[in-house]
């Protein structure tokens, strides 16, 4: 059974296949023609969305939630470098030891020592994104340490060698015989079943055994209190817990952005966020670490270590725009607002974080290099800003990174992969655009060319006549009209 | 499934309005001006029968949102600043678009932000930069009575209209004040049409499926035409829903489009032809 349950490490020892963003055009087409994805992907997201609605009946009140949650995480962000030395310095008082690591790659080896020092065999895992954004389990089972997920959604997708396709519902492309299916296939002595009930007990039974022998416990974090040096982990299947308080040590790992200053500020937060992401008052659990096992103590890990990783984040705290996007609690409600989203699902993307949030995130963890279209792939509908619990412009941000790619590679760039989407023609276009609307003389010239030549207008419009008729200029111009009757 | 809630569109806070001016200044859009010019007459017609002057700045061409919104912020300011002389009087702006409204009134004051003296120029303008349908209610109070047969009509709110000019329950408040025109919501009214501006030509595949889901939800209310306050959405979704047309062999329209302004001029007995 362990061998088979350690399969799912096995195939996700290779590096995961996931293809360049830059063939994110291509991911798009395939995704918009499966109609099991956008069948499924429109059902789940109208249920969330429908859930969501439901915990904020009152207009006014779900804007003053915003208002203030905006607010603590842009307080917190204006004293950030001061939140993190002071949450290091009381998590170390309270005998939890910090590491800095600025890379995937460096975050990975800090936690690899941790856990050769411990001759680790297994680590089983609650849910965190940020242990996706530096491929953990990748980098473990490369060096012979298996990594097992425990959070059903996550084990799932573990399972079938894939990566999240949301960053609350990791396996919500996945239907239930699909689960079924792999149940079946990849642990042993179980027979199909595609009763819901049936297959959650299933897995708990697997997992149930690997807390038990796991020798280190990994988990993210929501929100890390500077003030009491406190790791609060939000989650709904107790999983979570018992990675955190089940084996010897337990290794934390977050965004240095995740620090609030004090207790209070966190309540405000939690709240919104369980109702922004599943519709939920409340999450099944709330935990709060606040160190090891202390002498009194009948249960707790022996060593709490907590991974503070930047990857790209210090890249847009420099920046006072930019820095908006580290005001994210990582609630999904963006991505299950997104028509686009809704359509491609998780997967096209090709980045950790998908959805609006991915779009606006990623492009500082990878570089514009890979991810300058990401920004483009939106109509700027503003669903998204509209429902972030922090109030984060995402519309305004996307418009931001869209010129970064655009412009001139120039000194001192904001960002690494500033101009990566530079075209030296479609910037001559704009160029001209300029030109002619923005002198009058000149517009006047052209649209009354574009008008009396409208016969001449190219059949084959790019994109737009894929899909649609074309496009033509009326016979008269409204001016020369509003000429005419006077 | 469940079906998605209707977002209202919270839009921003509710704004103070003017008294009925004498004259107001009409900015078309270079849209309306090129592709949609009876829109524009119609939206004009209906302001003279209210009483009110209309002054058509010649030298206006375009708020600059296509420049702005691909990312190429130099190239909007430079036609931002074409286009901050055009008002001079202090009447009202009257735009027959969500989206080039909401151009006007949230985003020229930031092309232009990193000089003081324009910035003040396009906030002043802002202040007094409204919505055609927001104008029609909220100044104005329109209302003639119907004189058009019954009829089912679904209404687009464009995304700008409804979150950066919250004119959602505008749209819906003149047709209501039209007693023989029935409004049909169609399913997951609130989402986006997919056109987008670029993102239509640069993501066809996206823009098209959602553009094709908008159509068939429009189709699926029975409505016999659809009416926007928007040109660009209402040129996305006739465009395509004329090319479903073309490709199923239809002779007639299945889906026609008016702007907001054409439709409540027909209604209430005017004409501009």
């Amino acid at each position: 059974m362990s061998a088979q349950a350690n399969t799912a490490g096995k195939d996700a020892g290779q590096p995961i296949a996931f293809v360049s963003a830059q063939a994110l055009r291509a991911r798009m087409h395939d995704a918009v023609n499966d109609p099991h994805l956008r069948t499924s992907f429109r059902g789940a997201m109208d249920f969330l969305m429908a859930k969501r609605a439901a915990q904020f009946p009152d207009a006014n009140e779900l804007d003053s939630l915003r208002s203030l949650s905006e607010s603590i995480r842009q307080y917190s962000l204006s004293k950030l470098p001061d939140l993190l030395e002071q949450l290091e310095a009381n998590l170390t008082r309270n005998g939890v030891q910090v590491h800095w690591a600025e890379t995937p790659d460096e975050a990975n080896a800090i936690m690899l020592d941790i856990a050769r020092r411990h001759q680790a065999k297994l680590i089983v895992k609650g849910k965190s994104m940020v242990s996706e954004e530096i491929e953990f389990n990748h980098a473990m089972e490369a060096a012979g340490v298996g990594a097992l997920e425990s959070d059903m959604g996550e084990y799932i997708v573990q399972l079938a060698g894939e990566k999240p396709s949301h960053i609350i519902m990791p396996a919500i492309h996945q239907t239930k015989q699909q689960i079924a299916k792999l149940f079946a296939e990849h642990i042993p002595g179980v027979t199909y079943t595609d009763n819901v009930d049936a297959l959650i007990q299933i897995g708990r039974r697997v997992l149930r055994e690997k807390f038990e022998i796991a020798d280190v416990g990994l988990s993210g974090v929501n929100f890390a209190v500077a003030e009491t040096g406190t790791l609060c982990l939000v989650e709904n299947e107790g999983n979570g817990r018992m990675c955190t308080t089940v084996p010897k040590v337990h290794i934390a790992i977050t965004g240095i952005e995740k620090v609030v200053e004090k207790l209070e500020h966190v309540a405000p937060l939690f709240s919104i966020l369980t109702r922004s992401a599943t519709g939920q008052a409340v999450s099944t659990y709330f935990n709060m670490i606040s160190g090891p096992r202390r002498g009194e103590d009948k249960d707790g890990p022996e060593e709490v270590h907590l991974v503070l990783l930047d990857n790209g984040r210090s890249q847009a705290y420099a920046d006072e725009q930019l820095r908006k996007t580290l005001q994210c609690i990582r609630c999904g409600a963006c991505m299950n607002h997104c028509p686009v989203y809704t359509r491609i699902g998780g997967h096209a993307y090709g980045t950790t974080y998908p959805g609006p949030i991915g779009k606006i995130v990623s492009p500082h963890m990878m570089g514009l290099e890979q991810t300058h279209l990401l920004p483009t792939a939106s109509s700027l509908c503003g669903a998204c800003g509209e429902v972030c619990p922090v109030k984060i412009p995402i519309p305004e941000l996307l418009i931001r990174l869209r010129g970064e790619a655009n412009s001139e590679p120039h000194a001192n760039p904001a960002m690494v992969g500033q101009g990566a989407g530079h075209s030296a023609l479609v910037s001559f276009v704009w160029r001209m655009w300029a030109r002619v609307h923005a002198r009058p003389g000149s517009y006047r010239a052209f649209s009354w060319l574009a008008t009396r030549f409208r016969a001449f207008t190219p059949k084959r419009q790019g994109g737009w006549t894929a899909a649609r008729m074309p496009l033509q200029p009326a016979p008269r111009r409204l001016r020369d009209m509003v000429k005419d009757r006077r | 499934m469940s079906k998605a809630p209707e977002a209202a569109g919270a839009g921003h806070a509710t704004r103070s309005y003017p008294p009925r001016p004498a004259a107001v200044y009409f900015y078309a859009t270079c849209l309306v001006d090129m592709f949609v010019p009876e829109a524009g007459m119609d939206a004009i017609a209906l302001l003279e029968r209210e009483g009110i002057r209309v002054i058509f700045p010649d030298n206006q061409t375009c708020c600059g949102q296509p420049a702005y919104t691909s990312g190429f912020p130099d190239e909007a300011r430079q036609v931002v600043e074409s286009q901050l002389d055009l008002f001079p009087g202090d009447y009202p702006i009257v735009v027959p678009s969500g989206s080039c409204g909401g151009m006007i009134r949230w985003n020229w004051e930031k092309v232009v932000a990193n000089d003081p003296a324009l910035k003040a120029r396009a906030a002043a303008i802002a202040e007094r930069t409204f919505e055609f349908a927001e104008f029609l209610v909220h100044v104005l109070d329109f209302k003639r009575p119907d004189q058009g047969p019954a009829l089912t009509v679904a209404l687009h709110t464009s995304c700008s209209a409804r979150r950066e000019m919250g004119t959602l329950l505008v749209g819906r408040e003149l047709l209501a004040r039209l007693g023989n025109v029935t409004l049909a919501i169609h399913d997951h009214e609130s989402e986006c049409c997919g056109f987008g501006g670029t993102f239509s030509l640069k993501h066809p595949d996206v823009s098209t499926a959602m553009v094709s889901d908008k159509v068939a939800s429009i189709k699926a209310t029975g409505a016999c035409q659809m009416v926007t306050a928007d040109c660009g959405c209402m040129l996305n979704i006739t465009q395509r829903a004329a090319r479903e047309d073309q490709d199923a062999g239809r002779a007639s329209a299945s889906l026609p489009g008016e702007h907001l302004a054409t439709f409540l001029l027909r209604r209430t007995g005017g004409s501009t032809t």
